[in-house]
């Protein structure tokens, strides 16, 4: 393998500056949307007393998630030591700083009172895991700085294995912690339980690589650098594995509740009666999300192809939001059981299956932070030497051969030799 | 160690400070009327115990079907206005109504806040703006609530409201504040000044079914009238120990 030459983004003019500008409209559509939600109170939006989290929290969840997971590639390179991903590392190291800032910016922005934040970082309740993630999250930002100066600076080459195992360690305890900010809520049932933990860690996987191929074809594509099929079939064939296991997670969790007579209810409602929570979960999160893509990217009979792995990451992420959808909107629709067995009502909406319609501020709101996280990469990468120059089989494949030379026809063998 | 001439000054000197800053404080405008009055607050000795446990108990065979009073004393109390929106509107107690599939039995009961012992609200709140105290009533600290809703997520018994939108006519004794959660306070303004909750009062001028008291002091009524009848908590098995038992649920 060739030594690898980083440079900076080198798109510029109308269509780069354009595309900026894209992503600065929505991301002032998101402030304008915090902005009116803020000034107006939480009743426009589709968020009542029932469904207390609502569409900003699946974008925020989605994105800390994929954060955690646009890690993949720099663990790969700096802890497993394979060699192809290792001059990716910086570009997963600046993807997942940035997820994290899109996710954190929707979270906030959404509170009852943002103005807050300061009494957010100043006040600590320890016995909370909310209160534990806000360390995980601008520890894991701090960390991540630091992993890239190490891969950045020559000076530092020596530390970016310790940085990059720290690193690892702690984006699993990053998205264990967002999974149990669900699995420690003994309230509800479609939470409590502490797989949520290990199971958010395989959707940050999956997650974050499909993001992360779509970041890389979208930045090589568009800057006109040599992108070989090598490194693309590997990231396909190990998000397989990432699919799968999430797969895996998700039924062993349906499994489990169907198993306990008192879950029945909770898991009836999600696999069965529960109206678009089931279509999202059923058609979006397992077909759509998962199967779908298994097949283009494992099918023995078709063939591995670039269209096969964009579109499959594409479908990795609509199904991972309709995950995090079912999971904290259908999580909450689902009625408090307070009184087991009873049949209740009340003017609170005891007993009854809570109603939700997104509104459009808070998509705007969530749609922010994408442009958020969007910004920050695309600028990262025109300021700094994120990208390496070439990702061509024969600068990255460490078992590069090239081809040998055709062979002439055999016609024009024979003319020759007579 | 402080001499009993020593204490007497202290106090002299305190009640001399006090009167002072109540007559500078409490300026008589015209008779009648004051510009100021002066906060009073408790003595140490007076401060919120852990020898005291505020709890409730609701007799569920008393509470009529369709009565509402302690709903309406509540909202009352606290300044809590409807704008014609339930799923957003913030609601403290509530009636909920039973009926047992099986054999038809109905019953109406008064849901509230439950003031947990272990309460699920204090353990998740990031910034400790949901606390207990010491007298086992669960309150939520305005100032450093940040809106985040994680104590409703984490609720049992959904007892909690998100403020939605602006709130007006807001009574001193129970502030309140657009984006952050709030809840029954027991009216902790009552109870600290020897009081009974608004609801306990409303309920007994018609059907006596709410009991309020120290579970703590053996000869109060709730506690009598605990240790008479079986009493049981709602979501036992949560392990959240509720200062509100309920009879004959």
């Amino acid at each position: 393998m060739k030594d690898v030459t980083y440079s900076e983004l080198n798109a510029r003019g109308t269509g780069f500056y354009s595309l900026l500008a894209i992503f600065g409209a929505f991301a002032g559509i998101g402030l304008l949307s915090s902005w009116y939600m803020e000034h107006n109170g939480h009743y426009v939006t589709g968020m009542t007393n029932q469904i207390v989290w609502g569409m900003p929290h699946v974008f925020a969840v989605f994105l800390i998630v994929a954060a955690s997971g646009a890690l993949n590639i720099a663990s790969m390179g700096s802890v497993f030591n394979r060699l192809a991903y290792k001059p990716l590392s910086r570009l997963s190291g600046l993807l997942a700083i940035s997820l994290l800032a899109g996710g954190l910016a929707v979270l906030v922005l959404d509170l009852g009172r943002p103005d807050r934040l300061i009494i957010a970082a100043t006040y600590y309740n320890f016995k909370s895991i909310f209160a534990w993630n806000m360390f995980l999250y601008t520890g894991f930002m701090g960390l991540a700085v630091i992993y890239l100066w190490t891969l950045m600076d020559r000076k530092m080459k020596c530390f970016s294995f310790p940085a990059g195992l720290a690193m690892f360690v702690w984006r699993l305890a990053l998205t264990t912690g967002t999974g149990l900010i669900f699995g420690f809520l003994i309230a509800r049932e479609a939470y409590d339980a502490a797989l949520l933990a290990p199971m958010f860690i395989a959707m940050s996987f999956a997650f974050g690589m499909a993001i992360f191929i779509l970041m890389m074809l979208a930045a090589y594509n568009g800057d006109n650098r040599p992108l070989g099929d090598y490194i693309i079939k590997r990231m396909g064939k190990l998000m397989v594995v990432f699919i799968a296991a999430n797969l895996y997670f998700v039924t062993v969790h349906h499994l489990t509740g169907l198993y306990a007579a008192e879950h029945s209810g909770v898991e009836a409602f999600i696999l069965t009666s529960g109206g678009t929570f089931t279509w999202h979960f059923w058609l979006l999160q397992v077909g759509v999300g998962a199967v779908v893509p298994l097949f283009l990217l494992a099918c023995p009979f078709t063939p591995l192809t670039r269209t096969g792995i964009a579109l499959a990451s594409v479908l990795v992420i609509i199904g991972g939001m309709a995950q995090v959808y079912v999971i904290i909107i259908g999580g909450q629709a689902y009625p408090l059981s307070l009184f087991p067995g009873m049949e209740v009502q009340s003017s609170f909406f005891d007993g009854v299956v809570n109603r939700y319609v997104p509104s459009l501020p808070e998509i705007g709101l969530g749609l922010g932070g994408i442009a958020i996280a969007a910004i920050m990469v695309t600028i990262g990468m025109k300021v700094l030497r994120f990208m390496p120059a070439s990702l061509a089989d024969a600068d990255i494949d460490p078992h590069f051969k090239p081809a040998a030379p055709a062979e002439a026809p055999k016609e024009a063998v024979a003319e020759a030799a007579e | 160690m402080t001499t009993p001439d020593k204490q007497t000054n202290t106090t002299n000197r305190r009640n001399f400070l006090g009167q002072s800053a109540a007559l500078a404080a409490g300026i008589t405008l015209a008779p009648g009327v004051t510009l100021y009055g002066v906060a009073q607050a408790k003595a140490p000795e007076d401060a919120v115990t852990a020898k005291v446990r505020w709890g409730m108990l609701i007799d569920a065979n008393r509470c009529a079907d369709g009565c509402n009073d302690c709903v309406s004393a509540c909202n009352s109390e606290n300044g809590l206005k409807g704008h014609g929106r339930p799923e957003t509107d913030a609601q403290w107690i509530r009636k909920v109504n039973l009926r047992d599939p099986n054999t038809g039995a109905k019953q109406s009961l008064p849901v509230l806040c439950q003031h947990c012992s272990e309460p699920p609200c204090v353990d998740v709140c990031p910034t400790g703006a949901s606390f207990k105290r010491k007298d086992g009533i669960v309150l939520v600290d305005k100032h450093i609530c940040i809106g985040c809703r994680y104590c409703m997520m984490a609720c049992p018994y959904k007892a909690r409201s998100f403020i939605h939108e602006t709130v007006t006519d807001q009574k001193p004794h129970a502030p309140r504040g657009k984006g952050t959660v709030e809840s029954c306070t027991f009216c902790v303004h009552r109870v600290d000044a020897g009081g009974q909750p608004a609801c306990v009062e409303a309920c007994s001028k018609t059907s006596a079914a709410l009991t309020f008291g120290d579970m703590n002091d053996p000869k109060s009524n709730i506690s009598k009238a605990l240790a008479e009848y079986p009493s049981s908590r709602i979501r036992a098995d949560l392990g959240t120990d509720p200062g509100v038992r309920y009879r004959g649920l």
